[in-house]
């Protein structure tokens, strides 16, 4: 009997202590890196705020997103990482993979299966890069326009933006090549799918600068995403491109005389990664918020507060309602069957090799 | 001795120094003795050199904390600008391949090249560099990005035909423990096996046996950095990790290079297998590097590709201070860029010229404002001072943001003027998104740094001069040009130095209002530093901007004086 207890009572101490260490196994604080405003709010309402609930973690966010790949290289070199889970767009995922700033995932191993059944590798389908980026949602870079500054025939065509008769007036457009060049050519007569070849050519690359030079003088550039929105709600800019979810807010939320102009859209996509060499416990802490964060029912969650696509397949049906306007959020997805007639995809090899040298002619072009 | 003066004829109070330069003065007359027979010189040096230190540990902390936090970082990210190594360190043998291939013939390397880079690649995709590189040297080829990712994720199959065939004529070829057998040293084979991994001891390091090297070269240098880097990185067992296909490669390279004699007098461990091996391998399948890398990618048989690799392999570059004033290196020597290209010429000029407009319309306006703060009884001045530190309290971004209100075309100011009929409404100014923008909202910005120091100085003028100047029957312009302004100068040069140095290193303000032809050099830097990750780039620019700096310093120094710039 005592030789029973005995046992009955080491095997529980064990057991016990076999909880404790596992949990101990995870830090109790994190930070996550994001890009701020609405999108962070976002993520913080359908992920953080329900994950700190449920673990008691203490979730630090940080508004790094901008320089996330130049600040981890520095903190790399320096070799003190005190990041642990990095919101990113997924050409600077390629980056952080390429250079080894990023830890690589077994999407299979360490997310969740989709709530349909599917493995994690098939439900997020092409949205799976590279090896170290966990995709959270589909974004795109588009246009929107003052409905009260086009007359009467409002655009319909990505082209009408070069179309400076039609529209007088300014628009804006990013001050950086991408995106500007693909639209360029495709409103200059390159059809879609050679655009690329084209673009791989000195000549072709001139053609696309001077199709922007014609309305160079009606160009106001943004390289913050608020911009746009602010220079449609001030009627400086008659349209201008910038990212859908930004567009939403100042037509649904702030309603604003602005409609959206989803013709030529450039997806992107946005999702984590984990920086490399974080220490066991910091990665297990890491591992699981992720694994948390992106699972079916939270990436649906995500686009009650913004509207930006989850990128398993999985969540679409169960996206519902906005948060505080009630209004269905599935039409104002940049992938509704209804708005992605007409899309590029961001060719990420495509600019990974050139955007330094056509960066360096467009700044250049831009100067002159 | 007449500009030498003791306390009683100097109109300044006596210190320890005076004593000092008393007695150097006196000592061209023979040296002055102290009470003790030495020469008063020395004594007092002695008495003094106990303060000096004092007053040297007392400014030892700020001292010190300045050149840790302030200019050991400037010296290191200026350091990144010359800095090369990441070629050579990444690919070691094929940077010493092409030191004997000649880079303006029309050939491409040859076999023994291709063979080094497989090496390198091999081991450079292990440890995840390859990739880095290859950003590095997109800079200055486009396209080498991808080409070493691609690469990259082939040529770990590239060297497996050799692994296949060792494997296949015996299995003793298969694990690790094999190899190191004969590999490693006796006293390493001792220690790895009494090394317990999960004591927290660090592993033993590798050593090679005596004489491998001999008889297989390239095989010793391929496990030893195989087995370095799985210690190291890895941080598995050396003992027991199977070799990668790379130390195969290198392996049928000595058995069918080295002497054959070599290998028959091997006596140590393993001596049989090796002999064997060496037997077999004169008829095993082999491969073509050069063409198996022309099947990863055709652009590995393209000259500007090596031309790249040649140009940039030493470990230091005069590279990217080049692409800083709008030039390339080729194979040639330098050369300038393609005119689509230059920017920075235009961009540093520009700079120059902006910094200046915005010091003179800072003199403009400041110089009002100090001489009625100076000029006020003091309770009103404070006020006006309140007024001009105002903006200090206020976010640089919430300035900048409040300028672009006030400036677009559809801002207060347009409004403005078309209410009051200045201005056709579809003829509105344009006053932001250019210089004008820029000029206006950094002027606004940096006017305390100019008005500051003038209305310090000009305090100090004593009001009784003008008045003296007017009784001998001066104008009020010539009381003023000619006594008044001259006394302000230090205030003026004070601030100008101040307002200049900030408006050439600012970037936030032209970033926001700047659009296209309102931005500077700076923009430019953040924009490589942040962005394109092009530091070797960003810091070439940073040095010349702090080169040109320094170089209107001592122009000011030289034709204005230094001494006659005053804070207050």
């Amino acid at each position: 009997m005592k030789l029973t207890n005995t046992l009955l009572a080491s095997t529980a101490l064990t057991f016990a202590a076999g909880m404790a260490s596992a949990e101990a196994h995870m830090a109790d604080e994190m930070t996550i890196v994001s890009w701020g405003g609405a999108y962070s709010n976002s993520q913080q309402k359908a992920y953080s705020e329900p994950y700190a609930e449920k673990t008691g973690v203490n979730i630090i966010n940080d508004e790094s997103s901008a320089e996330a790949v130049a600040k981890l290289r520095a903190m790399n070199e320096a070799g003190n990482i005190s990041w642990d889970v990095v919101d990113v767009t997924a050409a600077d995922s390629f980056r952080l993979c390429d250079e080894g700033l990023a830890m690589e995932i077994d999407f299979d191993e360490q997310l969740k299966a989709g709530d349909d059944g599917s493995t994690p590798t098939d439900d997020f389908g092409d949205t799976l890069i590279n090896d170290c980026f966990i995709p959270q949602i589909v974004f795109s870079t588009t246009f929107g326009y003052r409905t009260d500054l086009v007359g009467d025939t409002p655009p319909t065509s990505v082209c009408d933006i070069f179309d400076t008769e039609a529209y007088p007036g300014k628009r804006s457009l990013e001050k950086r090549p991408i995106g500007n060049m693909e639209w360029a050519l495709l409103c200059d007569g390159v059809a879609k799918d050679e655009i690329y070849d084209v673009l791989e050519t000195e000549e072709g690359q001139e053609q696309a600068l001077a199709k922007l030079d014609t309305i160079k003088d009606s160009v106001v550039w943004w390289s913050a995403g608020a911009d746009t929105p602010q220079l449609l709600a001030d009627g400086e800019v008659v349209m201008g491109s910038t990212y859908n979810g930004r567009l939403f807010s100042v037509i649904e939320e702030q309603d604003q005389d602005v409609a959206m102009l989803w013709d030529g859209q450039m997806f992107d996509l946005d999702g984590w990664i984990i920086p490399a060499g974080l220490s066991d416990e910091r990665k297990a802490r890491a591992l699981d918020y992720v694994k948390f964060a992106t699972d079916t029912q939270r990436l649906a969650d995500q686009a009650a507060y913004i509207s930006y696509g989850p990128a398993r397949a999985s969540s679409a049906p169960l996206v519902g309602q906005h948060a505080e306007l009630g209004i269905e959020m599935a039409p104002h997805m940049p992938t509704d069957p209804a708005n992605a007639t007409n899309v590029f995809v961001f060719n990420y090899e495509f600019w990974a090799d050139y955007r330094d040298d056509i960066d360096a002619k467009f700044q250049a072009w831009l100067v002159q | 001795m007449s500009d030498i003066k003791d306390a009683t004829t100097a109109d300044t109070a006596p210190t320890p120094d005076d004593a000092l330069r008393m007695a150097d003065a006196a000592e061209k007359k023979g040296p002055v003795l102290a009470a003790d027979g030495r020469p008063l010189k020395q004594s007092l040096n002695r008495a003094l050199r106990l303060q000096k230190l004092r007053a040297l540990a007392l400014v030892a902390p700020l001292l010190i904390f300045v050149l840790v936090t302030f200019i050991a970082p400037i010296a290191d990210m200026l350091f990144r600008s010359v800095e090369n190594e990441i070629v050579s360190e990444t690919l070691p043998k094929t940077t010493a391949a092409l030191e004997d291939w000649d880079a303006e013939g029309d050939t491409i390397p040859d076999e023994a090249v291709f063979e080094a880079l497989y090496d390198d690649m091999f081991f450079a995709q292990e440890a995840k560099l390859h990739s880095r590189l290859g950003s590095r040297l997109n800079y200055e080829q486009t396209g080498v990005s991808s080409l070493f990712r691609k690469t990259g994720r082939s040529v770990e199959d590239m060297g497996e035909v050799f692994q296949d065939q060792f494997e296949d004529l015996d299995d003793f070829w298969k694990t690790g423990e094999n190899w190191t057998s004969f590999m490693a040293s006796d006293e390493w084979l001792a220690d790895i096996q009494a090394w317990d991994a999960d004591s927290g001891d660090r592993q033993p390091r590798f050593e090679l046996r005596d004489g491998i090297d001999d008889i297989l070269p390239a095989t010793a240098e391929s496990y030893t950095r195989f087995a370095n880097y799985v210690r190291t990185e890895d941080e598995d067992n050396v003992y027991t990790e199977d070799p990668w296909a790379v130390i195969y490669s290198s392996f049928y390279d000595d058995l069918t290079r080295a002497d054959a004699a070599a290998i028959a007098a091997y006596s140590g461990p393993a001596a049989e297998q090796i002999k064997s091996a060496a037997t077999a391998a004169t008829g095993f399948e082999t491969i073509d590097y050069s063409e198996a890398f022309l099947d990863i990618d055709e652009d590995w048989h393209s000259i500007d590709v090596w031309r790249t690799i040649k140009i940039y392999s030493p470990k230091f570059t005069n590279g990217y201070f080049l692409n800083a004033i709008d030039m390339q290196k080729s194979i040639d020597g330098p050369e300038l860029r393609p005119e689509n290209e230059r920017i920075y010429g235009i961009l540093f000029w520009r700079t120059m010229v902006m910094s200046i407009t915005i010091t003179l319309s800072c003199i403009l306006l400041g110089y009002p404002v100090a001489w009625i703060l100076a000029n006020l009884p003091a309770r009103n001045a404070n006020l006006l001072l309140i007024l001009v530190l105002l903006p200090f309290w206020t976010s640089l971004l919430v300035r900048t943001s409040a300028w672009k209100v006030m400036l677009q075309q559809q801002g207060v100011i347009n409004d403005t003027l078309v209410w009051l009929g200045l201005v056709a409404t579809d003829d509105r100014l344009v006053l932001i998104n250019n210089q004008t923008g820029t000029i206006i909202a950094m002027t606004h910005i940096l006017l305390p740094f100019m008005i500051l120091p003038m209305y310090s100085v000009m305090q100090t003028i004593q009001p009784t001069y003008l008045r003296a100047a007017k009784s001998l029957g001066a104008t009020n312009w010539t009381a003023f040009w000619r006594v008044y302004f001259p006394q302000s100068i230090p205030g003026i040069g004070a601030g100008s130095i101040l307002v200049f140095i900030l408006a050439i290193g600012y970037y936030i303000t032209p970033e926001i209002v700047g659009g296209t032809s309102g931005t500077f050099i700076s923009n430019r830097i953040a924009y490589h530093i942040s962005s394109s990750l092009n530091w070797g780039l960003g810091a070439a620019l940073g040095a010349i901007l702090l080169a040109a700096v320094l170089l209107l310093y001592y122009a000011y120094d030289k034709i204005v004086g230094i001494d006659n710039v005053k804070l207050g």
